[in-house]
């Protein structure tokens, strides 16, 4: 029932692998660096699908990013599994936290409290000196099971590390998406109060795409993080934030893929209009998400993925 | 007469300077069939919110089964087998029929849905398409929402609720925004199928006809009380029930 | 002069100006149902104008007569609603009225990335500086420390908007129409008002607010890129705090917001940059929906 899935997952990877050998240094770091991204995109559109837009996804990336530096920078650790790992564990333990409290809220009160936490880690980072204050933290290159490539191969094997990542975290959020409890998420962004009356809770299907928003952006955050080797308090600014939310509005809820493809136009988008036209590229941005807004409501994905019923 | 399923005592609520309910005291038997009538306003929608937990009472109790339901959510006392269709239907406009009593089916069957499973496989559609056809809208299966008649709506919104384990359902106005030849075809499948298994019924209906025809008891609201509580033709030949509810107005 | 006393002078200084930038943030929301981020543009491109405008003032011999630039800074905000106002709401915002309010968002963060680069193309990315009328209204001393005259001004302005708006609400006919817009605006517009007109109306006055804000502080600052992110971040906390669309919520919120900062610039310098955010938690916590919010239960 599943190979259909299964196939996409493997072309995907594929495909992304292909990337690998093909893609020049430049163009490699940015389509891992978007992948990453496009990691907490995914996130944001779990939660769309229950009809919650969370504008503070840059508080996961974020508390990703320092839990990955301060781990490797303290404790030594430069295995990309156990940051990512540990990373993840963090985002989960403060999403579920945070998670039951947010779901009571709806629509813009959401969005803005989720903004206010990530807020809230900013100017905290942004004051403490001890983790770099504005300027931030540096962080060294990983290691892959002990193996410690340097240059091209280092390039090569964190963004075909992302590639996996991608692929596995799209094909269990697709497999969620379509699940029971996915579907009844639907069914709650559509109408709570009938759902409500059948007898299951608004606030734990919420809850549980919060958290899976919340490991999402802090594997994002990891790897933007190693990427770079760098972190700012920026990783948690609204702007960041609002970006997460672009890709999420441009790729719509219906597809995964969709996300991740939108997260690559994006930041290709970003980093040629930096290039030749610095001054206006956030205009282009603009015109762009009002034409996605006007013209593909549903976002990319309503290109190639359609919702049942749509057709009669 | 059997034991009370549904017992509500000294029940009160007011919105502000507007009183909804007042000294609401009503006891419904298991298995029969009430109707409420009353002028708009007159408290029957408050009464069916208080009970399946939408609004809570100022005060007074709330028993079901002999267990205090006063103060529970909606999803408690839908938990308990209290389930209710509303006066305009809420379904999910963006599923297809179909989906819609998938959703249904899926929560009423389990406290915890799958994360894992999927929720369009053969056997999630088969159970919903049985209840479908049990209701004869099975033809509109692959439909979303807003294309569907009042009458199939209404249908679906009441289809969604029972196919749980249905204890009392409440129906708000079941055939409101029903086309008029539509409404017999509709109570008699819906009712039929609720005293088949032995459902406890409250209805809210506006159609005198309708409540003759298919309840046991008839409660006449005036003004948030309870103004006639009696079999059907004692409460519509009551002096005041002619003149503040079926009089004038109707 | 005590701490507390400091406070809140500081504290008062600050609700001023958040108060002249989400007021009106909160009437177009109230009156338009959208909550608009380029409301932080609007402030950008008031603080522009007004430095233009003092600029150009200054330039064509207002030396003689410096307070003119006070005059200068209001037409400067004037100018932006004028021509801003109508382009944005009747251009684009009118085609999303009833529309989902977080879609709504998204609309106008659109607006606010294209304004951003619209201000580089029209202004530049040097600083502009215009102290001459911060400095014109001299210090004043309270006892060992000193106010710079302007900062009270500021109050000053922030009373006179909230005295404005109020009575233009409350005491014009006009303003009536406007809170039963606020109020419910499809049981105004089947009793016939003219909502349309009421719509452009609030949003221009927002918009007005917004440059006016951002007029008042450009001689405090050094007017930058980037000047309208951080602004409407703020405001969005003030006004969610006080209840969406709520006019004596924004002015509460302000106040526990200025105040709060202030105490914590004092006692506190680390949670300088996010107190507003924990004030906002707060009260959200407690009244989810902010401290005035109009609360209305869906009928079923």
């Amino acid at each position: 029932m599943r190979t259909n899935l299964m196939l996409s997952a493997v072309g995907a990877f594929v495909l992304l692998a292909a990337g690998a050998v093909l893609l020049p240094d430049w163009a490699m770091f940015l389509c891992a660096m978007a992948l990453a991204k496009g990691l907490v995109s995914l996130g944001i559109v779990g939660m769309m699908r229950g009809g919650l837009v969370s504008f503070g996804q840059g508080l996961y990336y974020c508390l990703g990013a320092y839990t990955a530096t301060l781990v490797a920078g303290q404790l030594g650790v430069s295995d990309i599994f156990l940051l990512t790992l540990l990373s993840a564990g963090v985002c989960l333990v403060v999403g579920a936290l945070f998670g039951p409290l947010l779901a009571g809220y709806r629509g813009i009160f959401f969005a803005m409290l989720s903004l206010a936490l990530s807020m809230v880690l900013y100017g905290t980072l942004a004051k403490l000196t001890v983790l770099g204050g504005t300027d931030g933290l540096n962080i060294g290159a990983p290691t892959f099971f002990g193996w410690d490539p340097e240059g091209r191969a280092l390039q090569t094997a964190l963004y075909l590390y992302v590639a996996v990542l991608v692929v596995v975290a799209g094909t269990l959020m697709r497999i969620y998406f379509d699940s029971e409890q996915g579907l009844i998420t639907l069914a709650t962004r559509d109408n709570e109060l009938r759902v409500e009356y059948l007898g299951a809770s608004v606030r734990t299907v919420m809850s549980y795409n919060y958290v899976f928003g919340a490991v999402l952006g802090g594997i994002g955050g990891t790897i933007a993080a190693l990427a770079l080797g760098h972190v700012d308090p920026e990783f948690a600014f609204w702007t960041t934030s609002g970006e997460f939310v672009f890709v999420a509005i441009l790729a719509g809820y219906l597809s995964v893929p969709a996300v991740f493809v939108a997260a690559i136009i994006l930041e290709m988008v970003r980093s040629f209009s930096n290039l030749y036209f610095p001054n206006t590229w956030q205009l282009a941005l603009g015109i762009f998400l009002l034409i996605v807004i006007v013209v593909l409501p549903n976002g990319l994905g309503s290109l190639v993925r359609r919702r049942k019923g749509d057709a009669t | 007469m059997t034991q009370a399923v549904l017992d509500v005592r000294d029940v009160q609520k007011s919105f502000g300077a507007v009183t909804a309910a007042k000294d609401i005291n009503v006891s419904v038997p298991e298995g029969a069939v009430y109707s409420l009538i009353g002028t708009n306003g007159a408290g029957k929608t408050t009464f069916v919110n208080m009970v399946t937990g939408y609004i809570k009472p100022d005060s007074g109790v709330i028993n079901f089964a002999g267990r205090n339901i006063t103060g529970m959510g909606p999803r408690q006392i839908t938990r308990l087998g209290i389930h209710r269709s509303f006066q305009i239907a809420q379904l999910c406009n963006e599923l297809t029929v179909e989906e819609n009593m998938v959703v249904a089916a899926t929560i009423h069957k389990s406290a915890r849905p799958s994360f894992w499973r999927n929720a369009h496989g053969a056997e999630a559609r088969e159970r919903a398409l049985a209840t479908l056809e049990r209701f004869r809208i099975a033809e509109h299966r692959n439909r979303l929402i807003p294309e569907l008649s009042g009458g199939v709506k209404k249908l679906l919104d009441i289809a969604m609720a029972i196919a749980g384990q249905t204890k009392v359902m409440l129906l708000d106005e079941p055939t409101s925004g029903v086309a008029a030849d539509e409404k017999f075809p509709i109570m008699d499948l819906v009712i039929e199928a609720l005293r088949a298994e032995g459902v406890t019924v409250i209805f809210v209906e506006h159609d005198m006809d309708i409540v003759t025809r298919y309840s046991d008891r008839v409660l006449a609201f005036y003004d948030g009380r309870i103004i006639a509580d009696d079999a059907p033709e004692e409460v519509l030949s009551d002096p005041d029930v002619q003149r503040y509810v079926t009089g004038g107005a109707a | 002069m005590d701490l507390a006393a400091t406070i809140l002078v500081d504290g008062l200084i600050y609700a001023g100006w958040l108060f002249i930038v989400s007021v009106g943030l909160t009437l177009v929301f109230g009156v338009l149902n959208i909550l608009n981020i380029a409301h932080g543009s609007l402030y950008a491109i008031g603080a522009y104008a007004a430095a233009s405008m003092v600029g150009a003032y200054f330039a064509w011999g207002g030396d003689a007569f410096p307070y003119g630039s006070y005059v200068a800074m209001i037409v400067a905000a004037l100018l932006v609603a004028l021509v801003l106002g109508p382009l944005l709401e009747r251009g684009l915002l009118r085609f999303f009225y009833g529309r989902d309010e977080v879609l709504n968002v998204l609309v106008t963060y659109a607006v606010f990335l294209i304004l951003e680069d619209v201000m580089k193309l029209i202004w530049g990315v040097n600083p502009y500086f215009v102290y001459e009328p911060y400095t014109l209204l001299g210090d004043v001393e309270m006892g060992p420390l000193f106010y710079v005259g302007y900062d009270f001004a500021v109050i000053a302005a922030a009373i006179i908007v909230g005295l404005a708006v109020w009575l233009s609400l409350n005491r014009t006919r006009m303003g009536k129409v406007v809170l039963a817009v606020i109020h419910d605006s499809e049981m105004s517009q089947t009793m016939g008002v003219n909502v349309q007109r009421i719509y452009l109306g609030a949003f221009m006055a927002g918009a007005f607010l917004a440059a006016l804000g951002g007029a008042l502080t450009a001689p405090m600052i050094s007017v930058t890129p980037g000047l309208g992110v951080n602004v409407i971040i703020v405001a969005f906390a003030v006004v969610i705090i006080g209840g969406l669309g709520s006019i004596p919520g924004a002015a509460i919120g302000a106040l526990m917001v200025g105040i709060s900062r202030a105490a914590s610039v004092h006692m506190l310098p680390e949670a300088e940059l996010f107190i507003i955010y924990f004030v906002m938690a707060i009260v959200l916590l407690f009244r989810p929906e902010g401290l005035f919010a109009k609360t209305q239960a869906r009928k079923i």
